[in-house]
This record gives C-alpha cells, structure tokens and sequence, in this order.
C-alpha cells in the first residue's frame, strides 16, 4: 500500500512536518533531563553547557563566514564589555560588519 | 547554583506570574530589533522562493526557528514527494538540535513544573528564550512567567513581522549585504559576557570551541554544534572542582 501523493498539500505538509521535527526538539532535551538524577556530576556538566553551545555554534560560524564576522563578533563582545546591553551589541557588530564588507573584507 | 543544599531537597520554588512575564516582556524588549530584521529576512526570502503569504505566516506560527526556515527556504521546491518533506524534516531536526540541549541545560529549573505545563510553554523554546531564561536562572530567579511572557510577545512580533517582509520582499537587500546573517551569532557571542565565571570555568567552552571547529570540517551540516557542546559539557562534568 502506497500514501496518496501529497499533491496541492505538499507545502503545507512540509511546514507541519518541520513543526513536528522542531517541537520534538524543543521537548526531547527536558523530557530525557527527567531519567538522569541530578548529580553533583551531572550539576557541573550542566553548567558548562550553556557556554559550550555559545562557543561551539559560533567558532565554526566565524570560520564559514570569514574575517568580516569575527571582527563583528569581536565589536560585538567588547561593547558588551564596556555596557551590558544587548541591543548595543548588536547595532555595533551590525554596523562593524556592513562596514568591513562594504571594504571587501 | 553552587549554594543550594544538596540534601535535604528544598521545597521548589514553582511559581509562573504576571509579574514574571512582565520581567519576560523587559528582558526580550532589547532584543526585538534583531529579531524582526531576522523575520523580515525569512519573510522575504520565502516570497522570493514562491511561498504563499498563507504558508509563510503558517511557517512562523508553527515551525517558528529563524534559522530552520531560513535553511528551510534554501531547500524549498514547488513539488513535494513524501520524501522530500521526510527529507526537510531531517535536516530541520539537525539545525534546530541545539534546542535538546539548551532545553536539557534548563531542566533542573523546569523540572518542578508539571510536564503539561513545560509541553506547552517549550512551544515557544527559542535561542532568546533560552539566553533569557538562562540569565534568569544564573541570578536565582525561579518564575517561569518571564519565559512564557518573553516567548508570547516573541512570538507575535516574529509572526507579525513575516508579513511585511514577505510583502516588501525584494526591497529587502541579500542577507549576507545587510548582515542579517550575523544576527544570530552576534547575540549568541553577546552571552559570553554575562555567561562569564573566569578562566578556570572557561576551559571546557574552549574544548567545544575546539571539538565544533574540527566537526566542522568532518561532518557538512550543523553535527558541529551538537558535538561540540556535548564535548564542553563532558569536560565540566569530569572535572573535579566542588561544582
């Protein structure tokens, strides 16, 4: 027995399909969380995750992107140094960024 | 987190407040701009690709990951086979992975609610819910009415912005020419500072930095960040300083 095909739904078939994919993720992380005890371990691999996914999402992001995005990253980083502000931070890596490809960088 | 008791359990602070979303609404206030410059970029780029403004808003609404639907609108075709969508979802899953383990990070805060309550409020689980929440926890705060008022008001905003870059759409310059492609990972970079416990904490980062550069290069796609953090995780765990 083969599905019908999924003709004129076929686009929204695919939105509701990476809905799923996406809520499943969302969920999965806090659901697997619930059968691993809180250890003194378990406490301390936690608190180095938030950090590790930070660095380990943006590093190989600067390299596909080149010098333009480090520089902007850089910018970015030390204005939020200087002032913890978010918004701040991302006007400066923005404008560091437009500006550095704008040169060619 | 290092002061609280490991035994006896104290009694959970569960509470989920209007005050709480208040505080929510605040926190993701500063980062509106660059969220709906991300929405008016996949707005745009889903007009380009031959979406209906319907499918579009529809995407946002229930998918509602900037970067998914952006990688989505690379992909996107005019005809679908049932293994094609299978194949969309694969790779939405792999981009949006991250999301299992920043919702693992957030457990032991969201543990002591009702699994009927984290089902729905994780619905609204975003990178900026998440740089939020996890703040939020670091200074000690337990109300999860910031995370439910942060995703709320995040979730209109980005719905509400898809429609005007879908209908400017070609006014909307090349992602890489406005730098929308950085917003991302400015604000992920951002988060070093406030995430920021000296040197001697820094170390398994700079092992997950290492660990995602030569993923990276090994594995085409986003294993890179999976990966990575696992491997930072790994190192803070087996560490044996008093956590």
């Amino acid at each position: 027995m083969t599905l019908p095909d999924p003709g004129a739904w076929g686009a929204v078939l695919a939105i509701l399909a990476m809905a799923l994919a996406t809520y499943l993720c969302r969920i999965s992380g806090v659901a697997l969380m619930a059968f691993i005890p809180l250890t003194p371990r378990v406490r301390r691999g936690l608190a180095a995750l938030p950090g590790s996914i930070v660095v380990a999402t943006v590093l190989p992001l600067v390299e596909r992107l080149g010098w333009s995005a480090a520089l902007a990253l850089l910018a970015a980083v030390g204005s939020m140094v200087i002032r913890r502000s978010e918004l701040l931070a991302l006007v400066v890596g923005m404008a560091v960024v437009s500006g550095a490809r704008a040169l060619g960088l | 987190m290092s002061l609280e008791p490991l035994q006896p359990e104290p009694k959970p602070d569960v509470t989920l407040t209007l005050a709480g979303a208040a505080l929510g609404l605040r926190r993701v206030s500063v980062l509106m701009p660059g969220v709906v410059v991300f929405a008016v970029a996949f707005g745009a780029a889903a007009s380009a690709k031959g979406l209906s403004l319907f499918e579009a808003v529809l995407m946002s609404a229930v998918v509602y990951a900037g970067v998914a639907q952006l990688v989505a609108m690379e992909l996107w075709r005019p005809e679908w086979s049932w293994g094609a969508i299978a194949g969309l979802a694969l790779v939405t899953a792999t981009v949006n992975a991250r999301m299992v383990l920043q919702g693992a990070s957030l457990q032991p805060w969201f543990r002591h609610y009702p699994g009927a309550v984290n089902g729905l409020h994780l619905f609204l689980f975003t990178d900026a819910n998440w740089m939020i929440g996890t703040r939020y926890h670091a200074e000690g705060g337990r109300d999860l009415g910031v995370l439910v008022g942060a995703g709320v008001a995040l979730w209109l905003v980005w719905v509400a912005a898809t429609v005007p870059g879908y209908l400017l759409g070609a006014l909307v310059a090349d992602p890489r020419t406005s730098g929308i492609d950085l917003v991302m990972p400015i604000f992920f970079a951002a988060m070093i500072v406030p995430l920021w416990r000296g040197r001697r904490a820094a170390v398994p980062w700079v092992v997950a930095g290492l660990v995602a550069l030569v993923t990276a290069r090994l594995i085409e796609g986003y294993a890179f960040i999976i990966v990575g953090s696992l491997s930072g995780a790994l190192v803070g765990a087996l560490r044996d300083d008093t956590a």
